[in-house]
């Protein structure tokens, strides 16, 4: 069974030093959402981020024990912006 | 992990996205979407002109193959004019940026 906290740490495997934030949707464990401010975003189209993401959850998103996760990245100058 | 796809299908995805300006990989057909992103990728992109729909759940070998087309791990997955833009929360975000139409018509 998957928690938030779960998914964060696989992310920070693939991006180390980033801000995770992870929420489960649906208090179901397999629909989550989570918030990625990354510098490794940094020149990067949107789709590229994301696949950076997805990446590390590869296999439990094969399996569908990970059904969806909804996603928003931000390098940390626009994610800055979207704060202030 | 991801399973490399057939010569075959290739081609076909190639022809797919080549043949058609919006092309939406998705659960279920435009009349009973089977999945709420993919309906709701399907809305959004519907007001600019016809979405070229592929079902993927009617072909175990179109749903995984798809996956490893785009390096792309979930569905629905949007192709505008030939490029791979994502999957549903790019094409949330493109909209509510209102950059949807003039990525579809190429303005």
């Amino acid at each position: 069974m998957l928690t938030p906290e779960w998914i964060r740490e696989r992310v920070l495997t693939a991006l180390p030093g980033a801000e995770v934030e992870v929420i489960d949707t649906t208090g179901t464990n397999d629909h989550f959402q989570a918030r990625v401010v990354s510098d490794q975003f940094v020149g990067l189209p949107m789709v590229r981020a994301h696949q950076l993401v997805y990446a590390p959850l590869k296999d439990v998103l094969a399996t569908g024990e990970l059904h969806a996760l909804a996603l928003k990245t931000y390098t940390p100058e626009q994610w800055a912006k979207v704060k202030s | 992990m991801t399973t490399p796809i057939s010569d075959a299908l290739k081609t076909r995805f190639d022809t797919e996205i080549k043949d058609h300006p919006v092309v939406l990989f998705m659960k279920g057909n435009q009349l009973f979407p089977r999945c709420g992103f993919s309906a709701r990728a399907l809305e959004l992109l519907k007001p600019f002109g016809p979405v070229h729909s592929i079902d993927v759940l009617t072909d175990p070998e179109v749903r995984e193959g798809i996956k490893a087309y785009s390096n792309w791990p979930t569905i629905p997955q949007i192709y505008i004019r030939g490029q791979f833009i994502g999957g549903s929360d790019i094409v949330n975000e493109l909209a509510s940026r209102g950059e949807l139409e003039a990525l579809i018509k190429g303005s």
